[in-house]
């Protein structure tokens, strides 16, 4: 381990800004892409969820 | 063969009924090239070490310029179909297209660049590799740019798109063409160059018309 | 074996996969988030301080996982596309479709990171040097991907299109890098490596290897999170679908 203190873990040798904005950058993108995929998943659900009741209301007025 | 050569004749005599079109993406050219020494300054030895690079732009953006038609008027009266119902393989004639394309988009530009060299201050020798660099480059650019114009062919802002798929596959040729000049001009000889662009022109012919076809065939399902 | 390959082509069915892919995401982010902070431990407190770089060299531990995952999820995708267009399967159009924003936002990374190692390394936020650039034309030909499907309604005919482009694309790439990396040697100056790393320690390489994994099984898990979306939303007249959502 080299780091002494958390302040020298967090400077990076003075490269601070580079390593942590690549880090950063990864980090904060590699978390927006799946939530993003799972709204889409979850979006199409609430789609076909809502076509499936229509379907069902549908049925309901046609049979009473 | 006989069908090939018919489709580039038919393609030649349909273009010199609208000579406008043809014209427009030669004078594009014209003009590219001339703004830059207007854009960057009037000083010999700077232009002449850019000339290449310019002169090699300014022909990928022209070959572009007509690429959205290659298709898109057969395809919007029908002829396209009929070609691929024709018994002579839709490959032979899509070769056909393209050769028409390159004679009129790429060889009017291989005949123009030594002129607008001079522009640029280059040497008799530097325009000689210039122009054989574009002989061999500008069908390259056809073939290939064949192939993106048939995959958005009746796609919504085709365009532009076929600008984004086609200008990265171009990257190669522009690099081994306007590298050909300049390892002339640095006195290290352009015949490296001018091989691999042959090289690629060669795998071109071949792939490129049979891709193209792929393709096609796609878009008229 | 006759029955094992009509085991797996019930698979190519979009029914059949979406149930499968979500059985399989868990797994992934797991695998991912085990690799993850082992590699994220050894590239932050087991790897040493490099001797010319300084702790600046951390760097290529989510640089090179991002340009190795880059390159590599376009062959996959080119894979997918050209599977889907000789053995006509649905999914795996689907699949390359999914896969290439994701190669997309590695491309991106891997371009974002070096920038940020270039500039302490080199002076310059950007430098034409070959890898850099491939890197970049990659990224280009991801966005045409893209665009192209995009643009296309019909998405059995953007299956098919895109796969053309794939395959152009992945006869392409070679030719791409080895004409840049000609054109970089030719024009002398910016000749530096980005793996020019003299001796790189053990541990290092092994940080990278497991920040590499963590990448890859990040991609996978996230590939098929889309490819559900993807399957739900082509497939949403379907009778399957209707009963699959309740």
């Amino acid at each position: 381990m080299q780091w002494n203190s958390v302040g020298e873990f967090f400077a990076m040798g003075g490269y601070g800004l580079y390593v942590w904005g690549s880090f950063g950058a990864c980090a904060l993108l590699m978390v927006a892409e799946p939530l993003l995929a799972r709204r889409r998943l979850s979006e199409v659900r609430k789609i076909l969820a809502r076509e499936r009741l229509a379907d069902e209301l549908d049925l309901q007025q046609k049979n009473p | 063969m006989n069908a090939f050569f018919a489709t580039v004749r038919r393609d030649l005599l349909l273009a010199l009924r609208r000579k406008s079109e043809v014209l427009t993406a030669v004078f594009f050219f014209v003009i590219v090239t001339s703004l830059f020494p207007l854009g960057i300054g009037p000083e010999p030895v700077l232009l002449k070490k850019i000339a290449p690079g310019i002169l090699w732009v300014a022909a990928l953006l022209a070959t572009l310029l007509g690429l959205p038609r290659l298709f898109a008027a057969d395809h919007v009266d029908g002829t396209l179909e009929q070609m691929a119902l024709s018994p002579s393989p839709l490959g032979m004639l899509v070769a056909g297209k393209i050769l028409a394309h390159w004679l009129l988009c790429g060889l009017p530009l291989v005949l123009l660049a030594p002129v607008l060299g001079l522009q640029f201050d280059l040497d008799a020798s530097a325009l000689g590799i210039l122009t054989l660099a574009l002989l061999l480059g500008t069908p390259l650019l056809s073939l290939i740019g064949a192939i993106g114009a048939a995959l958005t062919l009746g796609v919504r802002g085709g365009g532009v798109l076929l600008a984004l798929l086609v200008l990265p596959l171009y990257i190669p040729a522009l690099i081994f063409g306007a590298g050909a000049v300049e390892a002339h001009i640095a006195g290290l000889g352009a015949g490296g160059h001018l091989s691999l662009l042959a090289a690629m022109l060669a795998l071109a012919v071949f792939f490129a018309p049979w891709a193209t076809t792929a393709a096609l065939r796609i878009a008229l399902e | 074996m006759r029955q094992s390959i009509v085991h797996w082509f019930k698979f190519a069915s979009p029914q059949s996969f979406y149930p499968l892919a979500g059985r399989m995401i868990p797994w992934f982010w797991a695998a991912a988030a085990i690799f993850g902070i082992s590699g994220l431990w050894i590239s932050f407190f087991v790897a040493p301080t490099d001797a010319q770089q300084g702790e600046g060299y951390r760097i290529i531990f989510v640089h090179v996982p991002a340009s190795w995952m880059s390159m590599f999820i376009y062959l996959v995708m080119a894979f997918w596309a050209g599977l889907g267009l000789a053995l006509n399967t649905r999914v795996s159009g689907m699949m390359a479709q999914a896969l290439a924003p994701t190669g997309a936002l590695m491309a991106a990374l891997s371009l974002w990171t070096g920038a940020l190692w270039g500039k302490p390394m080199w002076g310059a936020w950007w430098v034409w040097d070959a890898r850099l650039t491939s890197e970049l034309i990659l990224f280009f030909l991801y966005l045409g991907f893209m665009a192209l499907q995009a643009a296309i309604d019909d998405p059995r005919r953007a299956d098919k299109a895109g796969a053309i482009l794939a395959l152009v694309g992945v006869v392409n790439i070679p030719i791409i890098y080895f004409s840049v990396k000609w054109w970089n040697t030719l024009h002398q100056g910016s000749t530096i490596n980005l793996t020019k790393a003299p001796s790189m320690a053990q541990t290092m390489l092994w940080g990278m290897m497991l920040m590499a994994l963590a990448f890859w099984m990040y991609s996978i898990a996230v590939a098929l999170m889309r490819v559900r979306a993807i399957i739900l939303e082509r497939e949403r007249h379907t009778e399957w679908v209707k009963h699959a959502v309740e």
